[in-house]
């Protein structure tokens, strides 16, 4: 359902402005989302102050110099710090990405505010649950289904039908685009999303995979497949430079194609 | 409306109030407007063919309306709106079919596109027409 404002719980309320650090030579300013489940009350924009020279180039390493050097108890996510894991995607600048591949440097204006993956109920500080996120992932089965007994040896692919998966396979499942999509802030539960989507046609397309028809049967009815409008901000974000709008459209072609 | 569908205990993160649009977010976002704008221009043309074959009292009410400034200012968004639906639909019709322009560079250069094919042929249209 459309709603344009934050519920009531949701408000962000004016934070705390920390300390510029002693002898800075290049301070710039984060505003990050705070909200801690024990603390309770409205969730705030903390303003920290970063001394540049002395941080590393991403946004991660940013999020490191506030835990480590202004106030540890701010919570995030992260684990691989090199763009394979997907932990660490929030919203920086008004754009989803990976914190990790983020330099804070590319992002325009005097201060960057850091958000959790918008539209999501936040666990803590940049921390969202994304318990519906991995269930729609379950739900296109993104794994081989064969009614043919297996072969002796692996399932064979020839090279031409595995370069179908080039820029498919690459999705690290970071939810930066599914969070980036209005179609899904306003349907979420009943619309799959851009992430589950490229990997629903990363199973179709896929030339060893038997289970075609009744993949497609899954993705059947108005909101699923086709609360799609194109808005592109899926394809806008993706840290991976992927584009689930485009294997949206291919979907919406093979629906097309199998009833003409 | 706000929040009235939340039952969530946690806060909900920010969406619009944190985003910073796309070119193809207000593209999207201006299709809707348009068509709805179009239903509204529509019940205009009705309104103008009835008066047309009520008699000259009522078409002159209606002429009087449409000359007045509103109704010229309606006019003109009007057909620009008319211009830009037809321009982003050729683009749905383009994504859908042929399934190219996905790519976000040029998919941001195309609704900057509309955009001007819009205003310019609005202009266009009406310079014409106050020139005849």
């Amino acid at each position: 359902m459309v709603e344009l404002t934050l519920p009531r719980n949701s408000k962000i309320a004016k934070g705390k402005v920390w300390p510029k650090p002693e002898g800075a030579s290049k301070p710039k300013a984060f505003k990050v989302y705070r909200y801690s489940p024990e603390e309770g009350g409205q969730p705030r924009w903390d303003t920290y102050w970063v001394d540049t020279d002395k941080c590393g180039p991403m946004v991660l390493d940013v999020l490191f110099y506030i835990k480590n050097k202004i106030d540890p108890t701010l919570a995030f996510r992260r684990s691989c710090r090199e763009g394979v894991c997907g932990s660490c995607a929030m919203n920086i600048g008004g754009n989803n990405t990976i914190a990790c591949t983020k330099g804070w440097a590319e992002v325009a204006g005097p201060s960057i505010t850091i958000a959790p993956l918008p539209h999501l109920p936040v666990v803590k500080d940049l921390i969202p649950d994304l318990t519906n996120f991995y269930a729609q992932h379950a739900y296109v089965q993104p794994y081989l289904k064969t009614d043919t007994p297996e072969p002796e040896k692996e399932w064979s692919q020839s090279p031409e039908d595995r370069a179908d998966l080039d820029g498919l396979y690459e999705c690290i499942l970071c939810a930066s685009c599914s969070t980036s999509c209005p179609s899904y802030w306003w349907n979420g539960d009943k619309y799959l999303g851009p992430a589950a989507l490229l990997q629903a046609y990363r199973w179709l397309i896929d030339s060893r995979d038997e289970a075609t028809g009744e993949r497609l049967d899954d993705l059947e009815d108005p909101f699923k497949l086709y609360r799609c409008h194109t808005i592109m901000n899926c394809a806008q974000v993706c840290p991976k430079g992927l584009n689930p709008a485009k294997a949206i459209a291919k979907i919406k072609h093979m629906m097309v194609e199998r009833v003409v | 409306m706000a929040g009235s569908g939340w039952t969530d205990r946690r806060p909900m993160s920010p969406h619009l109030q944190a985003w910073r649009w796309h070119a193809t977010m207000y593209g999207s976002i201006f299709h809707r407007v348009t068509g709805v704008g179009l239903y509204g221009g529509a019940f205009l043309i009705a309104a103008w063919v009835v008066a047309l074959a009520s008699g000259p009292a009522t078409y002159a009410v209606v002429e009087a309306l449409m000359h007045s400034w509103p109704g010229q200012l309606l006019l003109f968004l009007w057909t620009m709106a008319v211009l830009y639906h037809l321009a982003n639909g050729l683009r749905h019709l383009i994504w859908d079919g042929p399934m190219v322009g996905f790519s976000p560079r040029i998919a941001s250069a195309w609704s900057f596109l509309n955009f001007a094919f819009a205003v310019l042929g609005a202009a266009a249209i009406w310079s014409l027409a106050t020139l005849v």
